[in-house]
């Protein structure tokens, strides 16, 4: 196998927080990310779920560089990721770019959406002016946009000609990984599939590397070569995405891929979880799933289980899994 | 099927935008029954929420409405504010996407709870607040005696719908209008609501209209979908219907866009194009120009909802019954 385009290992972010009502307040931990290990390798999508608070996007920002990690390492292309805002730093951005939720958000209403393609070329200091904009339009239609978009203004255009846009920005420094974090969340269904269909094609053509973040299994399974389910911080169950939708091996995966509603449920009973998940801030002892898991024993409360293999390639953190060797 | 409880009869929304009137809602005809579960597809702008804010009388003044919304003998459209009032949030109750927004901030659930059940019911005091544990305790909150003193601040998202479902309740409604009631819930909390929409209207009766983007949600919690597309039902079929057999060509078409959970992976089929401005609508058809049957005659007049079987409607000129 060629060398890792990303390694992630032992990532953890930890935030201190003062925890309680004011008075009574005490310093607490707040574990956003606890020990978070993956690989990409190149031109491959590893998709990211979980829901709102597991530590999808806080796990992303660690990636880039744009929080600095507790404990753990990041190694782009076999280097270790410098300190952000170093020289070094700088440069290793240009071949990773991040693509939000919110195109509108992502973009400058007041500047010419051919100006923001433009610009990381100006900060990267690349070519002459008439260059810049050559690579912008062949870019913009890459990304199936045409030339009178450019000096178009972001509220000129459609939702999903704004994504295509933000899209265009990222890749015009001809990046090797993209992190995605909600890319069509905030798109309709007819407009999800076209971006989707994009990113595919894109990667095809470039040989662009995927971090996939989404609450949406569906479209994950879509585009994902691996998928890792994180749960309050860590990975739970990790493995190949027609594998682990088709038969979940972690009690959380389970309830996930039976949260979804279809049109033609195949036999499975759908699996219904009390209670919300726990704070970050009070984060269960032994498996942090084990309050809400329907089948946890003794031992979950107080043991930690580790991510171990299955025999199929998977990887899962529970004690309980079948086939899991007991490390 | 005997009189639908509600029978929204060619209902037209034209908002006043100062300069000129746009016309949102084209003549939405949809009625209704007792205890019958509908769900109301569409994306942003096809005018699947304005239909239950116009029906309801809950546009503001900058919102001309036209057309008829027959409920208990009664025209809603142009009715008094009193007899709005006593219709809105009594007989017909509506949740909304976001429930922390929904609720007061400052105010305890149990006040929300109270002032709710003295409006629609006349209750006070000692009664509205057990009647309000009562209606907590129904939606599955734990506890719910303590709970009437939180904020909305001190429980979680999917808690939040809850005691948006029990004040929603307190009125005993004959209706139940949800409108997007999971979209800001996680997935595994989503299943919790919907399962609990679910039991509420097997042992009531009740009516519910879930209104959603997720076809997914819909089939799984409706008897029949009306698909809504630029401000018009374009299809209206039992939920077997609109997956086996779909009638317009909209329909399918997002049926195509979605991606499975299971099976092999294929490429999806995105709709190409955007969904036409209000103000900008193509000729004819309005779905017309992303459509791929599309032909000369899409642009000649807007097709009219045929029948095409019982309790099978769709507005495509293409469409015949058994088609697809």
């Amino acid at each position: 196998m060629s060398e890792p385009l990303l390694q992630a290992e032992g990532l953890v972010r930890h935030y201190r927080i003062r925890h309680g009502s004011r008075l009574f307040s005490h310093p607490a931990t707040l574990r956003a990310v606890d020990g978070v290990s993956f690989t990409l390798q190149p031109g491959r999508t590893l998709g990211l779920v979980g829901e709102s608070g597991c530590g999808k996007t806080t796990t992303a920002r660690l990636v880039l560089g744009l929080l600095p990690l507790t404990e753990g390492e990041i190694r782009l292309q076999g280097e270790t990721l410098p300190q952000a805002g170093s020289m070094r730093w700088r440069e290793l951005r240009r071949v990773m770019q991040m693509v939000y939720q919110d195109p509108l958000a992502a973009l400058d209403r007041r500047i010419a959406v051919g100006r923001q393609v433009m610009e990381p070329l100006v900060i990267h200091a690349i070519g002459a002016p008439a260059e810049r904009r050559d690579r912008a339009m062949a870019i913009l239609q890459s990304v199936g946009l045409q030339a009178h978009h450019f000096d178009r203004y972001p509220h000129e255009l459609s939702g999903g000609q704004r994504q295509r846009i933000v899209l265009a920005r990222a890749l015009i420094l001809s990046p090797r990984l993209l992190v995605c974090d909600e890319p069509i969340s905030a798109l309709d269904v007819s407009i999800q599939a076209q971006v989707v269909n994009l990113l595919l094609d894109l990667q095809a053509e470039m040989g662009l590397a995927y971090l996939f973040i989404s609450h949406d299994l569906r479209m994950v399974r879509q585009v994902s070569h691996e998928v890792a389910v994180m749960y309050l911080g860590r990975i739970v169950e990790r493995g190949d995405p027609d594998r682990l939708f088709a038969a979940p091996s972690h009690p959380y995966t389970q309830a996930l891929v039976s949260a979804i509603p279809v049109a033609h449920r195949s036999g499975r009973q759908r699996l219904i979880l009390k209670g919300d998940p726990p704070n970050p801030v009070d984060v269960p002892t032994g498996c942090a799933f084990h309050e809400r898991c329907p089948i946890a024993v003794a031992r979950c409360r107080t043991e930690t289980p580790a991510l171990r293999p299955l025999a199929d390639g998977r990887h899962v953190a529970c004690h309980l899994a079948p086939g899991a060797a007991d490390a | 099927m005997g009189v639908p409880l509600i029978d929204i009869r060619g209902l037209t929304v034209d908002f006043d935008a100062g300069q000129r009137v746009v016309r949102a809602l084209h003549g939405v005809d949809l009625a209704i029954h007792g205890g019958e579960a509908v769900g109301l597809v569409g994306e942003s702008g096809s005018g699947k929420s304005v239909t239950w804010l116009a029906a309801l009388g809950l546009l503001g003044n900058r919102a001309r409405i036209g057309g008829e919304v027959l409920f208990e003998g009664r025209n809603l459209v142009g009715a008094p504010a009193s007899d709005l009032e006593a219709v809105r949030g009594a007989r017909i109750a509506m949740i909304f996407q976001d429930p922390s927004s929904s609720l007061n901030p400052v105010y305890r659930i149990g006040q929300q709870l109270a002032e709710a059940l003295q409006l629609h019911r006349g209750m006070s005091g000692a009664a509205a607040l057990a009647e309000a544990a009562r209606l907590l305790d129904r939606v599955g909150i734990a506890d719910a005696t303590r709970r009437l003193r939180d904020y909305p601040h001190e429980l979680s998202g999917g808690m939040n719908q809850r005691v948006m479902i029990a004040m929603a309740l307190s009125g005993q409604p004959r209706i139940l209008v949800a409108d997007e009631p999971t979209t800001a819930l996680d997935a595994t909390i989503q299943a919790q609501i919907l399962e609990l929409l679910q039991e509420i209207r097997r042992d009531s009766a009740m009516a519910l209209v879930l209104i959603s983007h997720d076809l997914g949600v819909v089939a799984e919690n409706t008897d029949r979908v009306c698909v809504m597309y630029a401000g018009r039902i374009v299809e209206d079929a039992p939920i077997a219907t609109i997956f086996e057999a779909p009638a317009h060509p909209y329909t399918s078409g997002l049926l195509a866009a979605l991606p499975d959970l299971e099976g092999p992976r294929r490429r999806l089929l995105a709709i190409p194009g955007v969904v036409p401005e209000p103000w900008n609508l193509p000729l004819g058809c309005s779905f017309a120009p992303r459509c791929p049957e599309f032909e000369r005659a899409c642009e000649a007049a807007v097709p009219p909802a045929i029948e095409l079987v019982h309790g099978h409607r769709a507005a495509c000129i293409h469409a015949r019954s058994g088609s697809a």
